[in-house]
Order: C-alpha cells, then sequence, then structure tokens
C-alpha cells in the first residue's frame, strides 16, 4: 500500500503560445509578404532571401555549438531573424551584404550577450543598420517591381527617396508627398487607377470623401524598396493573425502609429511648404517599411518593454523619432534607427514603469 | 458579455474554461466506497488525535479524529464500517498524514432515512460556531477551518460578507452545481453567515456567464426574502482568490501580509457554505462534498457528490474508465492543483475536483530562455514581476526576492501559465517562500 508519490507543481497546464509556436507564428505571419517581393522583383530577391536565412541558420547553429546551447534552432528565432534580414534587402543587394547583416544580427548582436533573449536590440534591424553603414551605395540601390518596369527604368527610388530628393533640389511647392510624386512621373501601375476609382465610387463617395489616385500601389506593394517592405497589405494580413492570437501586443503598434500619425499630420506639411495639420499620414504609414517595422520589429518581445504603460511610452517614443528622422533628418526612413534607439531606453522604460503591487497601499512601487 | 460585470483591475488571465460540457451535469451521488482512506489532516493545521483503533465499529457520521487544539479541526467517519487500519499516507500536497482506513459494513444512519430540519434562528452567532466547529466545517478549497475564519477577533468588523460562487479555475464546475441545484440551502447558508458575522452586506457573487445560476439565487432570494445582493462579475482568473474578489466586490485591497478581515471582509465559497447550512440545519457532519471529474482521459465526465475519503481509483471507475492513460492526474483545479503519479490518494474536504488530462490539454512544450516578453508580470494580479523573483530564488538570494514581494504571491499560476518559455516559475516561487516562512536561509 505504501508507495512513494510523485507530485508535481501547479499550473498543471498551460498557454496556447510557447516559444517556437509564437517564433514560428511570425516566421509563417512573413511569408506572404516576402513572396510578394519574390514575385515583384524575380529570382535575385529570391536569392537574398536564402541567403539571409542560411546565413542566419547557419550562425546560430555555428554560435549555439560553441557556446554549449546546441538544439536552438528549432525554437524558429533564427529563422525569423534570417528572414527578417532578408526582407529588408533591397532587391538588387550582392549577395554578401544580406551574408554579412545575418552574421552580424546572429553572432553578435545575439549570442554575445547570450543567445535567444537576451539580446537588447532587435537583431534583424541591427544587422541591416550594420550593412547599411558599411555597404551604404548597395543598400541605397532600388529597382522597381516587374509590374512597373518599363524598357529603362531599371533601377529606382523608392517613394519616400524620391520625395526626399526632390525636396533637397528644388523650392517648388507641393501640398502633399503624392502630389509631387504624380507631378514627377513616380511610375503607377494600372491597377492603381481602377482600386482607387472602385473604392471612389463605391464606399467612399456616400461618405463625402474620395481617395486620389497612388495610395494604393503604395497598399498593395506596387512600389521600389525592400523585398519584404513593400505590401502594407499582405503585412497587415498576416499582423491579423497575430493579434488575434495574441502573440503581438497591440499596445506597441497602437502608440507607435498613433504618435507618428498625429506628428505627421500636425507637422509633415511643413517641410513641403505646406501649413500646420496638412501632413499626409497615409503617404507616411505606407512607405519607408513602416508597417513592417512597427508589427515585426518594434513589437520584438525580447526588447520591447514588459508592462503596457512601458509598451505606449516606448511606441510614442519610436513614433516620435521615426517622424524627427523621416521628415528632419538625412535618411528617408527612419524607422530602423528610431527602433534601434528606442530598444536602448527599454531597461530604462522598464525601470520606471514597474507595476503597482497589489494591497501596498497607493501609489506604492517598489 | 456584459460591460457593466466588474472584475478586479490588474493582471489575470482568461484559460480556456472547458465547462461547456460539464456545467449541465446535474450532481449525482457516487456509489459508495468499499474501503475509505480518511485522512487526519485535511485543513490547514495541525492533524486531528485518533479516536479509533483497528477494528474499531464506526457509525456513519462518528467522530473519529478529535481536534488537538484551536489549529486543528474534528473529522467524522463518511461511511459505517468497521477500521481496517491505521497507517500514514501523503496527501496530495506532498503533506504525510495518519489516516483511518474504514471497510464498509452496517448500517447507514443518514442515508435513506428522513431528512430532519432543525430551526436555527436565535442560536447566538457563538452558539452557531460551535456547531460548525463540531462539525468539522472547514473551508472547502482553502481548508482553513470555518469557526477559526468567523471567529471575528475584538476591534474588527466584517462590513461585507461575501459568498463565493466563481469557481474561475478550468474545468471546475461543483461549485455550479450547487448554486443551481442548491440554490435554496445556499442562501439559507448564507444568512446563517451573516448572522455569525453580524456583516451589513451580505453579497452571493458569481461570474456572469451563467445565467442558470443566476437566476436560481436570485428567485430564492427573492422568495426568501434575504436581504442579500447576487452580483454577477466578470469571469477572469483568479477571481475566486479571495484578495481579487474582495477588491471586485468592495473595491477594497487586503494589505501585504495582511487578511479578509483587514480589508473589512469575509470570504466563503459556494461549498463551504452549503456545508455550513448542512452542518446547522441539518446536523450533519462534514462527510461528503461536490466534486468535478473532468478531462479527456476518462470516459464520463462528472459532478459527483461524493463521500470524503473516497479513494481516486473509485472515482476512475464510477466514471466509466480511461479512455487512454492520463498524462497528468490533478487533484483540484488546473492551475492551483496538484498533479499525482497514481490514484492511491482519497478525496479528501478540499478537494473541488479530479481531472485527467491528455497531453493535448496540458499543451506542455520545451523549455528555452527567458524572452522577457513581460507575459508573467502581464499576468500578476498582485503586481508583481514573477520573473524578476524567479531569477533572485534561483540564484538564492532570497532577501532580494523579499524585496521584490515574494510573500505576496499568491501562487494563483498565471505567470506559468502564459510563460511561452515555460519556466518553472511558480514552483521555484513556492520554494523560496518556503525557504524564508521557515526562516532559514
Amino acid at each position: 500500500m505504501k508507495q512513494e508519490i510523485f507530485v508535481t507543481s501547479s499550473p498543471q497546464i498551460y498557454d496556447d503560445a510557447s516559444t517556437t509556436n509564437i517564433m514560428w507564428s511570425v516566421f509563417f505571419c512573413l511569408m506572404p509578404a516576402a513572396a510578394w517581393g519574390v514575385f515583384s522583383f524575380g529570382v535575385w530577391a529570391a536569392a537574398v532571401l536564402c541567403t539571409a536565412l542560411a546565413s542566419s541558420i547557419a550562425a546560430e547553429a555555428l554560435c549555439a555549438y560553441l557556446a554549449g546551447h546546441p538544439g536552438t534552432l528549432w525554437d524558429g528565432s533564427a529563422c525569423v531573424t534570417g528572414l527578417l534580414v532578408g526582407m529588408t534587402m533591397p532587391p538588387a543587394v550582392p549577395l554578401y551584404v544580406p551574408f554579412f547583416a545575418s552574421l552580424f544580427a546572429i553572432g553578435v548582436v545575439k549570442w554575445t550577450f547570450g543567445g535567444l533573449g537576451r539580446n537588447w536590440m532587435n537583431p534583424a534591424l541591427a544587422g541591416r543598420v550594420f550593412v547599411y553603414f558599411s555597404w551604404t551605395r548597395a543598400m541605397t540601390t532600388w529597382s522597381l517591381p516587374g509590374v512597373l518596369r518599363g524598357a529603362d527604368a531599371l533601377s529606382a527610388a523608392t517613394p519616400l527617396g524620391f520625395l526626399k530628393t526632390g525636396m533637397s533640389q528644388s523650392a517648388e511647392f507641393f501640398r502633399t508627398p503624392m502630389e509631387y510624386l504624380r507631378e514627377h512621373g513616380y511610375p503607377r501601375s494600372l491597377l492603381d487607377g481602377s482600386i482607387s476609382d472602385w473604392l471612389n465610387a463605391r464606399l467612399l463617395e456616400p461618405l463625402g470623401i474620395s481617395l486620389p489616385q497612388g495610395y494604393a500601389d503604395l497598399f498593395f506593394g506596387f512600389m521600389a524598396g525592400s523585398i519584404g517592405e513593400i505590401s502594407s497589405f499582405l503585412l497587415l494580413a498576416g499582423t491579423v493573425f497575430l493579434l488575434a492570437r495574441k502573440i503581438l501586443s497591440p499596445a506597441i503598434p497602437a502608440s507607435y502609429f498613433g504618435s507618428f500619425g498625429l506628428l505627421v499630420w500636425i507637422f509633415g506639411g511643413l517641410p513641403l511648404g505646406g501649413e500646420y495639420f496638412t501632413g499626409d499620414i497615409l503617404f507616411h504609414l505606407f512607405t519607408g517599411g513602416l508597417i513592417l517595422g512597427v508589427f515585426y520589429m518594434a513589437t520584438d518581445i525580447v526588447c520591447s518593454p514588459v508592462t503596457v504603460p512601458g509598451q505606449i511610452l516606448y511606441g510614442c517614443g519610436a513614433g516620435f523619432l521615426t517622424f524627427l528622422i523621416r521628415l528632419y533628418g538625412a535618411f528617408p526612413e527612419g524607422v530602423a534607427l528610431a527602433i534601434l534607439v528606442m530598444n536602448v531606453f527599454v531597461p530604462l522604460i522598464n525601470r520606471i514603469t514597474r507595476p503597482f503591487r497589489f494591497g501596498a497601499g497607493k501609489g506604492a512601487r517598489l | 458579455m456584459n460591460l457593466l460585470w466588474k472584475t478586479f483591475p490588474k493582471g489575470g488571465l482568461h484559460p480556456r474554461q472547458m465547462k461547456s460540457r460539464l456545467r449541465g451535469k446535474a450532481l449525482w451521488n457516487a456509489s459508495i466506497p468499499a474501503l475509505s482512506i480518511v485522512p487526519l489532516l485535511q485543513h490547514r493545521g495541525e492533524p486531528a488525535d485518533c479516536l479509533v483503533h483497528p477494528r474499531d465499529t464506526v457509525r456513519e457520521g462518528m467522530l473519529i479524529g478529535r481536534a488537538r487544539s484551536d489549529s486543528s479541526c474534528h473529522v467524522h467517519s463518511p461511511v459505517p464500517g468497521i477500521v481496517k487500519y491505521i497507517d500514514e499516507i501523503t496527501l496530495p500536497w506532498g503533506e504525510k498524514t495518519p489516516a483511518v482506513f474504514i471497510e464498509l459494513g452496517g448500517e447507514f444512519n443518514r442515508l435513506g432515512k428522513a431528512v430532519h430540519t432543525y430551526p436555527w434562528e436565535g442560536i447566538p452567532g457563538d452558539r452557531l460556531l460551535t456547531i460548525l466547529s463540531d462539525k468539522g466545517v472547514v473551508g472547502m478549497y482553502s481548508g482553513i477551518p470555518v469557526h477559526r475564519k468567523l471567529t471575528i477577533p475584538k476591534g474588527k468588523f466584517v462590513r461585507t460578507l461575501i459568498i463565493n460562487g466563481i469557481e474561475c479555475e478550468p474545468y471546475l464546475c461543483a461549485d455550479h452545481r450547487i448554486m443551481v441545484e442548491k440554490a435554496a440551502e445556499l442562501v439559507e447558508g448564507a444568512r446563517i453567515a451573516a448572522t455569525i458575522t453580524c456583516a451589513p452586506r451580505r453579497v452571493i457573487a458569481l461570474t456572469g456567464d451563467r445565467p442558470d445560476a443566476l437566476a436560481a439565487l436570485r428567485e430564492k432570494v427573492r422568495e426568501m426574502k434575504a436581504d442579500i445582493e447576487v452580483r454577477a462579475l466578470w469571469s477572469k482568473y483568479p477571481l475566486g482568490d479571495e484578495r481579487q474578489l474582495i477588491k471586485a466586490v468592495t473595491g477594497e485591497e487586503i494589505p501585504s501580509g495582511g487578511t479578509a478581515l483587514d480589508a473589512g471582509a469575509v470570504v466563503l465559497n459556494a461549498a463551504t457554505t452549503l456545508a455550513m447550512y448542512e452542518a446547522v440545519v441539518l446536523q450533519k457532519p462534514l462527510i461528503e462534498r461536490s466534486i468535478t471529474v473532468a478531462g479527456r482521459a476518462i470516459r464520463d465526465q462528472a459532478n459527483l457528490k461524493v463521500r470524503i475519503g473516497t479513494p481516486l481509483a473509485d472515482l476512475v471507475e464510477e466514471c466509466g474508465g480511461f479512455t487512454r492513460m492520463p498524462e497528468k492526474i490533478i487533484v483540484g483545479g488546473p492551475l492551483t492543483g496538484w498533479g499525482l503519479s497514481e490514484l492511491s490518494a482519497p478525496v479528501t474536504k478540499t478537494t473541488a475536483g479530479v481531472l485527467f488530462l491528455s497531453p493535448k490539454e496540458i499543451r506542455n512544450s520545451r523549455r528555452t530562455n527567458c524572452l522577457n516578453c513581460g507575459r508573467c508580470t502581464r499576468s500578476c494580479p498582485m503586481g508583481l514581476q514573477p520573473e524578476a523573483i524567479y531569477k533572485w530564488v534561483e540564484h538564492s538570494a532570497y532577501e532580494e526576492a523579499r524585496g521584490e514581494g515574494i510573500l505576496d504571491c499568491t501562487e494563483c499560476g498565471c505567470c506559468a501559465y502564459a510563460c511561452p518559455a515555460r519556466i518553472p516559475l511558480v514552483k521555484e516561487i513556492r520554494a523560496g517562500k518556503m525557504i524564508l516562512q521557515s526562516g532559514g536561509v
């Protein structure tokens, strides 16, 4: 009768989300946008993505082996990092660039601090920024998607780059960035016109607004840009799944978009010679990899703040910095640098936004 | 969902409830076990002193364990029969206690007999407390003897009496069935508790997602003209915890290290309230309780009324046996209960359910590094940072862990449930607490 009972400690059940599960969910939610990049830019984009992925996996395997923690490959985090590095590359970049970007991301940013969960910066973004400053020319040479490509125009600028160059060269007055792109012949797809017309006729006209042409291109991904950033539509589609599964916390994207959108709306018109409260929010949302950066990099669970107030602070900070860099800085995009800078502040944010303890009296926070 | 339903403000989570098929199942009487195992420690405190010897004949409801001191509680024989032997067993939570093994035999003096009710109104509170103590009534989850809980020290007042029908843990539905089937008895029990505590405000709290229980209770309260409020709250785990429930109902927080009385409240579970009714009105000692038997590994999930001391193996038989080998056998709820490796343990006064779970229900996965995702912190209803405490305990820095509030932890299990890296947060925190509480670092 007498028998030693083996007792296990509570809790006995777990949430659906596990590390592996989260990482692979993010990976598969990125796939449609990556596939769109390959479809738009052709085989070379696929080669860039594969190089980034393969070198990231190889670096992870090597580092894990050297650190004595083999078996970390299947948690999927190296694959997510590799895919993200690939997706932030220009489509025509030489293959050594994604190779070194992945190597830096995994080998330096992630593993010098002890691997998964220990890095204090988003590895993919750090890798991208590293190669951006190392091979700036390669990293700023863009090409147009196949459907937009005319006979001669093999290389082109991103909408934001186009705008930035234009603004620095002429002192013309343009009310909106979209107007500038149209006036200066930024290529547009045939689809754009029909989608805009359809939307205007069916949905927006009864509401008393109309959508100017050009935005549908930006939203669906008919523009020059990094392989994975151009299709906001497909990125957002993946985001819906991640939000529904509660893998993404909505606080960071909401505060990021909120602060960035607000600032762009208030001040965005000024650099173009416009007035206050005339900024073009839609244009800035769908260009420069903002959707990719906000939903897949700023929300990186490893290096974003822990509490919801902290996340809101972090999101607002990132939105503010993106706005500053994009409208007043030397770089056209600004998302990558803004997020990396905010990553650095995360320990500080965590410290000042500690939760209030239950039963410790009003305002007690340790 | 009603936006007006309140809940506690901080942390918490919504584990899959798994109750849809169980809520509608009426309580039925499980068969009386041929061999009952009655532990003499079924409550918080010291074990009771054994009053019987092997080969003694015991009657149903006879006192077999006398409370050793004020921090102990009486134990009664759940069945008539003959004491086979007295041996030490290990309780689900790892404590060792002597237990009386009773072989069924002889005549029942309650089962199948006419039920007498005894008028209780007019009996003073302290006399009622004595009855409760005599009948061995304890909190049906916490195991705190009810007479101890309801003895209000001088200088403290109970402003609110809360009958806790929340039952926020997944699977468990026994309290729900009590509220549906025994609403009148429950309201009567609440009135007894109100008489003892002299609480000006009396609330029966349950989650708003069960209209049948709400309707049944409201009807009985109206019928009996009882001055009791039936309150629907928004379901979130761990709303059934005393601290969170008081916060949700009255807005007051139990101060760190304090008891419910410090917030001017007394909380009694629905099952406990029913046991109080039975002890006072039916003069029946605590010898049976309602439990839920559930999980995918068992053939017939059920809500049962079982005798205390029924071995778990008998419950398996009662419920049609296993459909597959259970990955885990759990006594209690899945978030705070204990996992056993075999079936020799008996049902005690605090066993709210027995679960036989398949791997799919457990959803365990490989342990990885901490991702720093903050799910533990965001889910902690006590406003702690479980991961930080875990790290201090892991490095044996117990005083730092105390500074992080380790002693405030209620071990509700939210953090470890939510952790994607499957870090055993609660296990380590519990170990750290034990070391701090025993004083030896």
